[in-house]
């Protein structure tokens, strides 16, 4: 208690140095948790880049694949879903919605995704977070457009302007342009932080519309194309897609819903789990947070390295204090029990400074980061590797301490009573 | 005298027998024959400077161990306890007080005077009860520190400081006050105004006082002087 005491007042009494040693340790150890943090927040948000949704299905391939353009919009898809086959499981017992996706052309380098309104009810991502409209509505002609929020940033447009699709996925404008079909934007949804901000959406009908005249893959002659202003809902076919999402009336149909799609006969299909898949992906590129946590480690390294200069160099000021502790009946093992005891002291003050102040700012600015970076950072209690760094900080705090203490011990032995200045 | 008579062994304060000690082995720094004191005496040691008395002292107080002999203290042989033994010995039954900055810095007068009895609890218990804040009042009111009890000790003069370093040895009672030179730094009346009251809180205490100087000016106020050169063969053979 007395030594407690005593290794309290003794910071105190350097004030300065003992004020900057916890906070270079409160900064490693704010960085170290900070990055714990927002791996947790970088993870999650990755993982709910679509959420809600029970099961993705394209045609047969490498779930890799569909995933990449289903939920990115990455690549491309090899083979199409008849809309048959959508319709069925659209219609089926265990479905409670569904969201279908047809792919394949682009605007100015966003690609343009066809789909129906089923999208803007349905689509969650962030959990429980819903597409919201800045501006606009909902498509609900032929050629009405909505943009993702990034794509109406950078194009600067508005509601109204007409846009001409590129047939494939190209940079700027392409080769083939259905620039006989122009859509209107209706509207503009609002941020979300996932791949929907740089998409392009249309209905179902518009992509047919577009694709009306063509045969074999190629467009009409110029001079055949249908006008405008004679396609109708009607007299449009939508023959296929290209994914769809699934969402179960119930969690336990999804193993099974999801056999019965992979074993569908009409059609080879494939329907995989997206946050399986998400997390397999996160794993695969995941090493950068793992370079991340090297870094801060050695950010933590250098604090507490700060730690052990200010407490060796104050050593020898301290001689003296040290000697008239052995003369009033301290032994070395008090001496070093107190220095350890300092460094302990300061190792946990830093500790707890860093980690209210990360949960401090992590909590004044997740608004800020959400909004940003797309990244909710959770203002969780740590995970255990957060309690494991907390602990490591303060046990490395000790370790390190004994070197100092060490050196005083050395220093009272050999010095006994005699004071050293 | 060679033999161990444990009544005489009562009565002497200290006794030192063929003790030798060096900081490094190739230098003998004391080599001491024999040596007593009487329980309650106050006793001069002096000798010029590095002729050893800080080493003496730190022999005598069981920080430093001997190389060979027998440290015999209130009846104990310092030479054979282990370093934490010879810790608590200090800290129980020793004052000592330096030369001059006695105080740790970052305490207040009064948190130094009280560090012995906090620091040992046989130190303590000797306060027979009496709680320690009235303790250390007391003992700086018979040096005349009572108003500086709540001073920082980087405010003092050196002479208060010294007064300070006084009250701190002598609480709690030990049974020797070991002081290493404390008047140097004061002049010539506070060096005899400090002793005097050393000299009574000894006495009221019945302690021994152990004190060292090079300065034979302050001889006549003791009632036994000793050379250390003259007791001391290293120093001849140096
Ligand atoms: N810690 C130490 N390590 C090595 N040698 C030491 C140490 N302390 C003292 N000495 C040596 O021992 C000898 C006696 O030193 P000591 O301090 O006991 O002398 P002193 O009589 O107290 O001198 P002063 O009157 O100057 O205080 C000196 O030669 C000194 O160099
Ligand atoms: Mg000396």
């Amino acid at each position: 208690m007395i030594l407690l005491s005593l290794a309290w007042h003794s910071l105190k009494n350097r004030r300065l140095t003992t004020g900057l040693t916890v906070v270079s340790i409160a900064l490693s150890v704010a960085l170290l948790v900070g990055v714990d943090l927002v791996r947790v927040g970088a993870r999650d948000s990755f993982a709910n880049t679509i959420s809600q949704t029970d099961l993705i299905v394209g045609a047969r391939g490498g779930s890799l694949t569909l995933l990449l353009y289903s939920v990115f919009h990455m690549g491309s898809a090899t083979n199409n879903v008849s809309y048959q086959s959508y319709l069925h499981f659209k219609n089926h017992a265990a479905v409670e919605w569904t969201i279908p996706y047809s792919l394949g052309d682009s605007h100015r380098g966003f690609r343009v995704v066809g789909t129906t309104n089923d999208f803007y009810e349905h689509f969650h991502y962030h959990r429980d977070r819903k597409i919201e409209f800045a501006e606009g509505r909902m498509p609900d002609g032929i050629f009405d457009t909505v943009l993702g929020w990034d794509v109406a940033q950078a194009l600067h447009y508005k509601i109204g302007d007409p846009i001409v699709v590129t047939h494939g996925i190209s940079e700027g404008r392409g080769i083939l342009q259905h620039d006989d079909k122009p859509f209107h934007v209706v509207g503009i949804l609002a941020r979300t932080a996932t791949p929907v901000d740089r998409s392009v959406y249309v209905t179902l009908y518009g992509i047919s519309a577009m694709h009306i005249d063509w045969a074999d893959g190629g467009p009409p002659m110029p001079g055949e194309e249908t006008p405008v202003s004679k396609i109708t809902k009607d007299n449009l076919e939508i023959k296929q897609i290209t994914a769809f999402l699934v969402r179960c009336k119930s969690r336990i149909d999804t193993l099974g819903l999801q056999r019965e799609i992979n074993t569908f006969e009409d059609e080879p299909l494939m329907a995989i789990i997206p946050g399986v898949a998400l997390s397999e992906l996160w794993n695969t590129i995941g090493y950068a947070e793992e370079a991340l946590t090297v870094v801060t480690f050695f950010v933590l390294v250098v604090g507490l390295l700060g730690m052990l200069v200010s407490l060796y160099t104050s050593l020898n000021e301290r001689r003296r204090e040290m000697a008239i502790l052995r003369a009033v009946g301290a032994g070395p093992r008090k001496v070093i029990f107190l220095l350890v005891l300092e460094s302990g002291l300061l190792a946990l003050a830093g500790t707890f400074l860093g980690v209210t102040g990360i949960y401090a700012v992590s909590a004044l600015t997740q608004p800020l980061v959400e909004h940003r970076f797309g990244m909710f950072i959770p203002v969780t209690p740590p995970s255990t590797t957060g309690y494991v760094y907390i602990c490591a900080v303060v046990v490395a705090g000790l370790l390190i301490g004994t070197v100092p203490a060490v050196k005083a011990y050395r220093n009272a032995l050999a010095d006994g009573l005699s004071i050293r200045v | 005298m060679t033999t161990t008579n444990p009544a005489v062994a009562a009565e002497s304060a200290l006794r030192l027998q063929d003790v030798c000690f060096s900081y490094r082995p190739d230098r003998l720094i004391l080599q001491i024959p024999y040596m007593e004191i009487a329980a309650g005496q106050s006793v001069f040691i002096f000798g010029p400077s590095g002729s050893g008395k800080t080493t003496l002292l730190g022999l005598l107080a069981g920080v430093l161990k001997a190389s060979s002999g027998q440290v015999m203290a209130l009846g104990r042989d310092l030479s054979k306890m282990s370093n934490s033994q010879r810790d608590h010995f200090r800290g129980s039954h020793v004052g000592y007080i330096f030369q001059m900055f006695n105080l740790i810095p970052y305490l207040t007068v009064e948190e130094n005077i009280a560090l012995p009895c906090r620091l040992d609890s046989e130190r303590r218990h000797r306060l027979n009860g009496v709680p320690l804040h009235d303790a250390v009042r007391e003992t700086a009111s018979h040096l005349g520190i009572e108003a500086l009890l709540h001073e920082n000790v980087t405010n003092l003069s050196v002479g208060q400081q010294q007064r300070v370093a006084a009250a701190r040895s002598l609480i709690g009672t030990p049974q020797l006050v070991i002081a290493d030179e404390p008047t140097s730094s004061l002049d010539f009346d506070r060096r005899e105004r400090f002793i005097k009251l050393l000299f009574e809180n000894c006495r009221a205490a019945r302690s021994t006082l152990i004190f060292v100087s090079h300065d034979r000016t302050l001889m006549p106020l003791f009632e036994r002087c000793v050379s250390l050169p003259e007791l001391n063969r290293a120093a001849q053979s140096l």
